[in-house]
């Protein structure tokens, strides 16, 4: 008999392998998606060096090439993990596996779980690669960047990402034709209100107090200044740990709005419905 | 204790706004014992799948009670997914994705850790006949035969006390359907594994159910063993068919597409 926590575990990381092995089974698409994701994050940091050269020397190149390229890869990394976790549910409908996994004795909880843990890793693995072909391109400069508060920014960042993905997830398990296309309408919300190419503050008034309920927003401004300004743990200490709260709190929340959706599934019959 | 127990099930669904309501089953009543192989028979649309997706807790019913060795399908669902186990008609299997590699994620959501799993899932394909160079290939380049092989040997990685099978044999080849069926009979003989099987295969029916209930628009209009179906309806002291069985019970040719509901 296996004790019931390892038996979560076990069951934790039967998600964390199957992405894995899925991911290596669908290669190809890896490739065409990251080349396309390394394109995009390039073409946006070539709008600092164009700035440049098309305002004059008041404007520092450099400088906003490095800003523009945190904001695009720290994207990157959030809606990768924001898209894992929300997609769970059509990808496995697309399989056409979802009752069976729905049908598994391991619990909810474990299944968000373990798709999570793959999304941040698979994240970091991912924008470590574009970051590393990026700077093929850049003279990147980052000897003054505080490295390790970035780090604990994006760690942090994965939490509140996360829940944001679980209540996303609630969409497709719903909606079955239309939820995904509803899930990209909340990651292009965010993308717009979070200050990822722009600071949030040359947006209208009301869209800046949706800017503030974004966790994207309080990630990429201090990602922002650990790389660009150096600025250490100390003074990030406060808005690191009520994001951390704030995520946390989001990842209990949605997986209880989720396992609501699901009960609501179950006695319509959407969980079988293929879209 | 019944291994399942199925009393006044109600299933409904919505037809669409204001377009009111579309019954799946209506008051249903079954006792299966712990070993009995039990069939239900009916044509498409009868409520055969949705009464296995409401014991597999996949559907909450609408009314009734559900019971999988005592345990409450809806207030007990985790402990009813402990010991139920369903193969369905369609391969629910990541299709890029090996058999092994399937049977491993299966095993590990049962909570049987990976090196375990692994070595039992290579005996039990092997057991089961699937060729050696199969195991690692996508599961889209196996033949259905060879999928429900698959899906059979997921379901015993961690033998279930109660399995279902909804229609387990419908599309493949009358070799594989019957290496199916000899594989559903060893099940109970050698694991003393409960089934409960939906089918529309009368002869399969006949075959390895011990006793049937045959569905038609959501009710159960009969019960009982196979010989006793027969002997109800028998008016000539001839042995009917189970094709004249189901049309003196329900009134309908089986293949009569009008019976088909939802």
């Amino acid at each position: 008999m296996i004790p019931p926590l390892r038996r979560e575990l076990i069951a934790t990381w039967g998600f964390v392998a199957r992405n894995i092995h899925l991911t290596k089974r669908y290669w190809g698409w890896e490739l065409v998606w990251f080349a396309y994701s390394l394109t995009s994050s390039l073409a946006v940091a070539y709008i600092g060096l164009g700035t440049e050269m098309l305002s004059g020397p008041g404007v520092d190149g450099d400088y906003l090439t490095l800003y523009l390229l945190v904001g695009t890869l720290v994207w990157s990394y959030l809606s990768q993990i924001f898209y894992v976790i929300s997609e769970m549910v059509a990808w496995e409908r697309w399989e056409g596996t979802i009752e069976y996994t729905f049908m598994a004795p391991s619990s909810r909880l474990t299944h968000l779980v373990g798709t999570s843990l793959f999304a941040v890793v698979y994240g970091v693995v991912r924008t470590l690669l574009i970051l590393g072909a990026a700077a093929l391109f850049f003279d990147l400069n980052l000897a003054g960047a505080n490295l390790i508060a970035a780090s604990l920014w994006l760690l942090v960042g994965s939490i509140s990402f996360t829940g944001f993905g679980i209540l996303a997830a609630v969409m497709p398990l719903l909606f079955p034709e239309r939820g995904v296309q509803m899930t990209n309408v909340v990651a292009a919300l965010l993308l717009l209100i979070s200050g990822v190419y722009y600071p949030v503050e040359v947006l209208p008034r009301w869209l800046q107090f949706f800017a503030r309920a974004s966790p994207a927003t309080y990630v990429i401004r201090g990602m922002r200044e650990s790389i660009l300004k150096g600025v250490g743990l100390g003074a990030a200490a406060r808005p690191l740990a009520l994001l951390t709260l704030g995520g946390v709190a989001m990842i209990f929340f949605g997986t209880w709005i989720f396992s609501l959706a699901e009960s609501y599934a179950k006695r319509t019959g959407r969980l079988k419905r293929s879209g | 204790m019944n291994a399942l127990s199925i009393r006044g099930l109600e299933k409904r669904f919505s037809k669409g706004l204001g377009k009111g309501v579309a019954y799946a089953l209506r008051g249903i009543d079954i006792e299966v014992a712990p070993g009995e192989i039990y069939g239900v028979l009916g044509p498409n649309g009868s409520g055969k799948s949705t009464l296995v997706r409401i014991v597999a807790t996949l559907l909450i019913p609408d009314a009734g009670e559900v019971r999988v060795f005592g345990h409450d399908v809806v207030r007990e669902a985790k402990r009813v997914r402990e010991v139920v186990h369903r193969v369905s008609t369609e391969a629910a299997f990541f299709k890029k994705l090996s058999p092994l590699e399937n049977l491993l994620y299966g095993a590990r959501l049962y909570g049987v850790p990976g090196r375990a799993a692994a070595r039992r899932a290579r005996d039990l394909l092997t057991l089961l006949g699937l060729p050696r160079d199969k195991l690692s290939r996508p599961m889209e380049q196996l033949s259905r035969g060879q999928q429900q092989k698959v899906a059979i040997a997921r379901a015993l990685l961690h033998p279930p006390r109660l399995l279902l099978l909804d229609e387990p044999t419908t599309g493949l080849d009358p070799r594989s359907k019957r290496e199916v069926q000899e594989l559903i009979l060893d099940l109970r003989v050698q694991k003393k594994t409960t089934i409960f099987l939906t089918t529309h295969d009368m002869e399969e029916s006949e075959r390895i159910c011990d006793r049937l209930a045959i569905l038609d628009e959501g009710r159960l209009v009969a019960e009982g063993r196979p010989a006793e179906l027969k002997a109800h309806v028998s008016t000539d002291g001839r042995e009917p068919s189970m094709e004249e069985v189901f049309l003196a019970l329900t009134g309908k040719e089986w293949d009569d597409d009008s019976t088909a509901q939802t």
